[in-house]
């Protein structure tokens, strides 16, 4: 069965019109040299520490090429492929969030000189252009979600802005997904859409390895055409068709989203948020991991002598109890309507604050979750407990 | 610059190991900062001045275990405007209070050849036990960084930026891979507060709960998700009870499994 999410809502960026080609698998270091030889800093999927990190690479062979992952709640483990497949895995605890919207900024430095005047520098920092190989169709959906809080609202974020429109985006589509995935029921993947400046799919069969390969923008096109490469024939695009139907196939979690919102609504004293506050640790994992959650807070501090002073931004968790603190105390003061807050933003209120589900279906709270967590179970629990009240319906 | 009085520190040591002082005199670069925002009326462990009281602020390090302890720290509350604890021992009882899980005469006479000559108390509390404490300031050791922000926020008279909320936090942030997800290891970062910058996990060893429970901790919900990773009762209670064995949620999870065993 074939998943197109075309009734998703989102913009239509301009896509660049033109026939798929085939990138041969050893023409890849050429792909990626082209991106470097262009000024871009290549961040893309790597081994660390036990699981896939996306990071700063250098090349081809910083990809974790052999590897693959297995996830379930509150479970991780790293595992050799018995190919050797470049795209074999799916997403670990980072995504492109850690580049476009760093865990620690610093905002503003103030100075005051001897004479007690001060002086304010709040400029942004250099930062390299980055070129994003390897995302995946649910993360450039998250992405996007993310380009409504931090560009398409009153206030842009400055720095986001210029990260986000130097970043070349390579995306793949997956041709395996996680147990934790269900981006298909989120209508969010596998398969891409829109956003990307390149989109692979890899293809192996046999001894047959390659990648068909389309552009989604100019400067994407301009990049195919500098590599020469061969055009793809029907059975290539079929091919890779097959290979992604394999990923919709293994998506291995599912919501029923229909009436979601409402039902959420409705479920304000479910006593299903007493169950997962006995579970739940207020960690914030989930929302650390999470590439659509954007919370961050402001910290400002001072040297000794009073003559410097910082502000950063950080990530921030609506998990804490300083979170929702005002005077007199936390808004929210339990693990229970902490994390009904959590969830209910990702599923409902969201969809009212931005037009779009906060969540994407990556699957990330379930895995990092240390008490495994799952959201699409913690949903599931919520309407069999609204249909055992009312009896169905 | 306006010229004003320094404000008076004292440093007081009770039952504890000295490393939180030392964190003090580890503030190599900042020392001279230090130095020149302060008056240092009393800290044996670092010079010789021993100025008479009160004190602006005083910095305490250690647990109460004695009874002559128990009337030192009320004496120093009452020359103090400001009173900060400081470290896992202060602030919650330190390792020594592995003696509130057992009978403090049967470690005497295990310990000492003279048992009779030590008189001690059955419990090691924390000051905050006795006296109003005005700050605590958790770690096993404390963090330097964090000591530096407290003094300075005293200084100027704002609140300090000491984060309540676990470890994991930090974990994220600085982009560690979560060991006990990702290898099983024990780790108590859920439920510890932090403040160390997640250090344990960084160089793959699970947290050791330096930093005491975190603002709002669900112990038994770690200790489950422990035991699902085949970590046995026994370890699980060693995990709870070690230097903020005596901190409240730990102490109840670690009773809790001792009961249960
Ligand atoms: S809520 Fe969970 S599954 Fe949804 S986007 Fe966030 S991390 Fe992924
Ligand atoms: S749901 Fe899981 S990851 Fe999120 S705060 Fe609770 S225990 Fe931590
Ligand atoms: S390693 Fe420990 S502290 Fe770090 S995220 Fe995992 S559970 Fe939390």
């Amino acid at each position: 069965m074939k998943v197109r999410p075309r009734d998703f809502p989102r913009e239509d960026s301009a896509r660049a019109s033109s026939a798929a080609s085939i990138l041969a698998r050893d023409a890849l270091p050429a792909l990626l040299a082209a991106l470097r030889t262009r000024g871009y800093q290549l961040v893309g999927p790597t081994l660390r520490d036990g699981a896939i990190a996306i990071d700063r690479i250098d090349g081809e062979s910083d990809l974790p090429i052999g590897w693959t992952e297995e996830q379930d709640g509150g479970r991780y483990r790293l595992r050799r492929r018995e190919d050797v497949a470049v795209f074999g895995y799916t997403v670990g605890p980072w995504s492109w969030k850690t580049f476009l919207v760093p865990p620690e900024t610093k905002l503003v430095t103030a100075k005051r000189d001897a004479g007690g005047a001060f002086t304010v520098d709040a400029g942004l920092a250099e930062e390299p252009k980055y070129a994003f190989i390897g995302v995946r169709s649910c993360e450039l959906r998250a992405i996007q979600v993310q380009d409504r809080v931090f560009l398409e609202g009153p206030y842009v974020d400055r720095g986001y802005r210029l990260r986000r429109e130097a970043a070349f985006i390579v995306a793949v589509n997956c041709t395996q997904a996680a147990p934790t995935c269900f981006c298909v029921s989120m209508r969010t993947g596998p398969h891409h859409e829109t956003g990307y400046d390149l989109v692979l799919t890899e293809i192996m069969e046999g001894q047959r390895h390659e990648f068909l390969v389309d552009a989604g923008t100019e400067r994407g096109r301009e990049l195919i055409d500098e590599l020469a490469l061969r055009p793809a024939m029907i059975a290539d695009v079929e091919g890779a068709e097959a290979a992604i139907d394999r990923a919709v196939a293994q998506n291995g979690r599912k919501v029923v989203t229909d009436g979601m919102r409402e039902l959420l609504y409705r479920s304000y004293e479910d006593p299903r948020w007493d169950d997962v506050a006995k579970r739940c640790m207020s960690c914030g994992n989930c929302t650390m991991v999470c590439p659509t959650c954007f919370c961050t807070t402001v910290e400002d501090a001072a040297d000794l002598a009073g003559k410097e002073a910082t502000r950063t931004r950080k990530w921030d968790s609506c998990h804490t109890l300083e979170f929702s603190y005002i005077h007199g105390g936390s808004l929210r003061p339990n693990a229970r309507s902490r994390y009904r807050q959590w969830m209910t933003h990702k599923l409902a209120t969201w969809i009212d604050q931005f037009g779009v589900a906060g969540c994407v279906g990556c699957g990330r709270c379930i895995t990092w979750c240390p008490a495994g967590i799952d959201i699409t179970e913690e949903l599931a629990a919520i309407r069999r407990s609204e249909e055992a009240r009312h009896g169905g319906h | 610059m306006r010229t004003v009085k320094k404000p008076s520190v004292a440093v007081w040591k009770f039952a504890s190991c000295d490393g939180c002082q030392l964190s003090l005199l580890d503030c190599e670069d900042e020392l001279l900062a230090v130095a020149g925002a302060i008056r240092i009326a009393y800290f044996p462990e670092a010079t010789r001045a021993m100025a008479d009281g009160p004190y602006d602020l005083s910095l305490v390090e250690g647990s109460v275990t004695t009874y002559h302890d128990a009337q030192r720290i009320q004496q120093i509350r009452n020359q103090s405007k400001l009173l900060i604890s400081i470290g896992a021992c202060a602030t919650a009882g330190g390792i020594q209070s592995l003696r509130n899980f057992a009978d403090v005469r049967e470690y005497t006479s295990a310990v000492y050849a003279r048992p009779e000559y030590i008189e001690t108390l059955a419990r090691s509390s924390a000051i905050a036990d006795h006296v109003k404490v005005d700050f605590e300031l958790r770690g096993c050791p404390i963090s330097k960084h964090q000591l530096l922000e407290v003094v300075g926020a005293f200084l100027h008279g704002r609140k300090p930026q000491i984060p309540s909320y676990s470890v994991c936090l930090e974990c994220k942030r600085r982009g560690t891979v979560c060991v006990l997800v990702a290898r099983g290891e024990a780790c108590l970062g859920p439920v510890t507060q932090a403040g160390c910058n997640a250090l344990c996990p960084a160089y793959d060893r699970g947290c050791f709960g330096c930093y005491g429970p975190a603002e709002s901790v669900n112990a038994p919900a770690l200790s489950r998700r422990l035991a699902e990773a085949g970590l046995g009762v026994d370890a699980r209670m060693r995990l709870f009870r070690s230097f903020n064995a005596a901190a409240e949620p730990f102490r109840r999870e670690s009773e809790a499994l001792e009961q249960g065993r």
